[in-house]
């Protein structure tokens, strides 16, 4: 198996602050506890769980947006370290967010060339024509016309906002795009197609996706491999084959059970 | 069989005349369930606070809305207040939302039983129960004291169905009322309104996106897009063979994510 590019390596992590009262009802007061997976190059990973299983907590962390209070983050093979600026730098490059609401994930004021533009900016990748280049292509790749550079977010729908935040994520040529219920706030419609610009854009640019979601169709639409977390705690992984074809957990038997289903 | 709601041509516009609903007809008999399934903007929402007489301001409502017989479109507020609760009671999506963050659930749940059954007292409070009870919430007296933020989303959805079937209305809307939990409590709050309504013979009106979760729920359904019904039928019937190229793209996108599962579920993905 080749090196993983993105993991978590028997992470545990606490909100400040949480005890007493808030902490939860098995007297747990962790966010995670002991949470491993990799992210293979290549096979797309799905992390599933409800309410509270700690899909957030992970999310940061692979985002570089917190640190483990245990265990280690580790990116390309090395453990990833927040206070490494050009480390980091390198890491914001290659891995790119794109969030559940299209409403409020893209700046109002803003028009969307300038949104989508904004990793070239900020990670320094390129500037001038070669950053509108970019932006006319990412925004061609995404399925919107060059035009829709010039207008604004609230001129769009909520499925042709998704694609504009998704060419904000490739923009920069990342290798991951970690994507956190991407598809969730979506018609059903428009869900299955957002699903298949995803798995488009991946195998043109050569990048794997993590999606975290509460819903395994889509998971099950998408990954090669799962990991089903529950109260902070990672109860199965392997590949989504496996997982659903074979669940050891009976909390990934009851999420399968409890999917509402068309009759035939 | 007499009609718990019978629309008939509603048309809903704004004040500058834009039409967001239009010429919709639909009539759900007692005990009967009717979905109403489309995506954003086909005006499945409106349509469920016209029969509530809830529009927002600036929106109005013309055609005919029979709720229990009584005329909602242009009804007074006092009429208005007399059938909301006692004959037709909402379920919307969010608890959170629906109820007051600052009441205890249990005098949530009386509000109505006060209003509309005139209970006072000891009957109010033995009636709370009841209605916890009936919605199988467990620890019913640390319920009734809680506040809506004290409880999970499961439990305050439950709460807020205890409170619509209270005073047992011949009516329950339920607008999206699964769409903010979980798959797993979702699955268990769908078995409630199942099991409650079919117990009381209460019609019921579940309006959705989730076509699967609609399809699992009732018996007939309508399909609005672009405020226009385009499709109604059995859901077996409409699903099995939707004519409407829109219900079409409906079918179609709830099946492709259901193959992908259960592809995985056989192993063969």
């Amino acid at each position: 198996m080749s090196a993983a590019l993105l993991g978590l390596s028997d992470v545990g992590f606490r909100y400040p602050g949480r005890s007493g009262r808030s902490r939860r009802a098995d007297g747990s007061a962790l966010a995670l506890d002991g949470v491993s997976f990799a992210v293979q190059p290549g096979r797309h990973l799905g992390i599933v769980g409800e309410s509270g299983a700690g899909k957030t907590t992970v999310l940061r962390m692979l985002l570089g947006l917190a640190s483990p209070d245990t265990g280690t983050v580790t990116f390309d093979g090395a453990p990833l370290d927040l206070r490494d600026r050009a480390g980091i730098r390198r890491f914001r490059a290659a891995v790119q967010p794109v969030f559940q609401d299209p409403y409020s994930s893209l700046d109002p004021r803003q028009r969307v060339d300038r949104i989508v533009g904004e990793p070239l900016r900020s990670l320094g990748v390129a500037g001038g024509s070669e950053a509108s280049d970019r932006v006319a292509a990412a925004l061609e790749d995404v399925g919107l016309g060059a035009d829709a550079g010039r207008r604004w977010p609230h001129e769009f729908s909520g499925g042709q906002r998704q694609r504009i935040a998704i060419a904000r994520a490739v923009v920069a040529g990342p290798r991951v795009l970690v994507a956190d219920e991407p598809v969730s706030a979506l018609d059903l419609t428009t869900r299955v197609v957002v699903l298949e610009l995803f798995e488009r854009l991946a195998e043109e640019h050569g990048m794997t996706i993590v999606l975290v979601s509460h819903d395994l169709a889509v998971v099950a639409r998408l990954c090669a491999d799962t990991v089903v977390l529950r109260g902070g705690r990672v109860v199965e992984q392997g590949a989504t084959a496996q997982v659903l074809a074979t669940p050891a957990s009976g909390y990934t038997r009851a999420l399968l059970d409890a999917v509402p289903r068309l009759p035939r | 069989m007499t009609s718990a709601i019978t629309v008939t041509d509603l048309r809903i516009a704004t004040d500058d005349g834009t039409t967001l609903v239009d010429g919709v007809s639909f009539a759900v008999e007692d005990g009967g369930r009717l979905g109403i399934v489309g995506e954003s903007g086909s005006g499945k929402s409106l349509t469920a606070l016209a029969v509530l007489g809830l529009l927002p301001a600036g929106l109005t409502a013309t055609g005919s809305v029979l709720v229990g017989g009584v005329e909602v479109v242009g009804a007074s507020e006092r009429t208005l207040r007399g059938v909301r609760g006692s004959v037709v009671a909402p379920v919307f999506q969010e608890p959170m939302t629906a109820l007051d963050p600052l009441m205890r659930a249990g005098d949530q749940i009386a509000e109505p039983l006060r209003r509309h059954r005139g209970l006072r007292g000891a009957a109010v409070r033995a009636a709370v129960r009841e209605a916890v009870t009936d919605v199988a919430l467990p620890e019913p007296d640390r319920v009734v004291r809680a506040f809506p933020w004290e409880l999970s989303g499961g439990q305050r959805q439950r709460v807020a169905i205890a409170m619509a079937l209270a005073c047992r209305p011949r009516v329950l809307i339920a607008d999206e009322p699964t769409t903010a939990l979980d798959v797993t409590v979702q699955a268990q709050v769908l078995d409630l309104l199942d099991t409650t309504v079919a117990q009381r013979g209460t019609a019921l009106l579940f309006i959705s996106h989730d076509l699967p979760v609609v399809a699992r729920t009732v018996d007939r359904v309508l399909v609005l897009e672009s405020g226009r019904a385009v499709e109604e039928g059995p859901v077996r019937d409409v699903i099995a063979a939707p004519t409407h190229p829109y219900t079409q793209r409906l079918v179609g996108s709830a099946r492709t994510l259901q193959d992908a599962l259960d592809a995985g579920r056989r192993g063969t993905r």
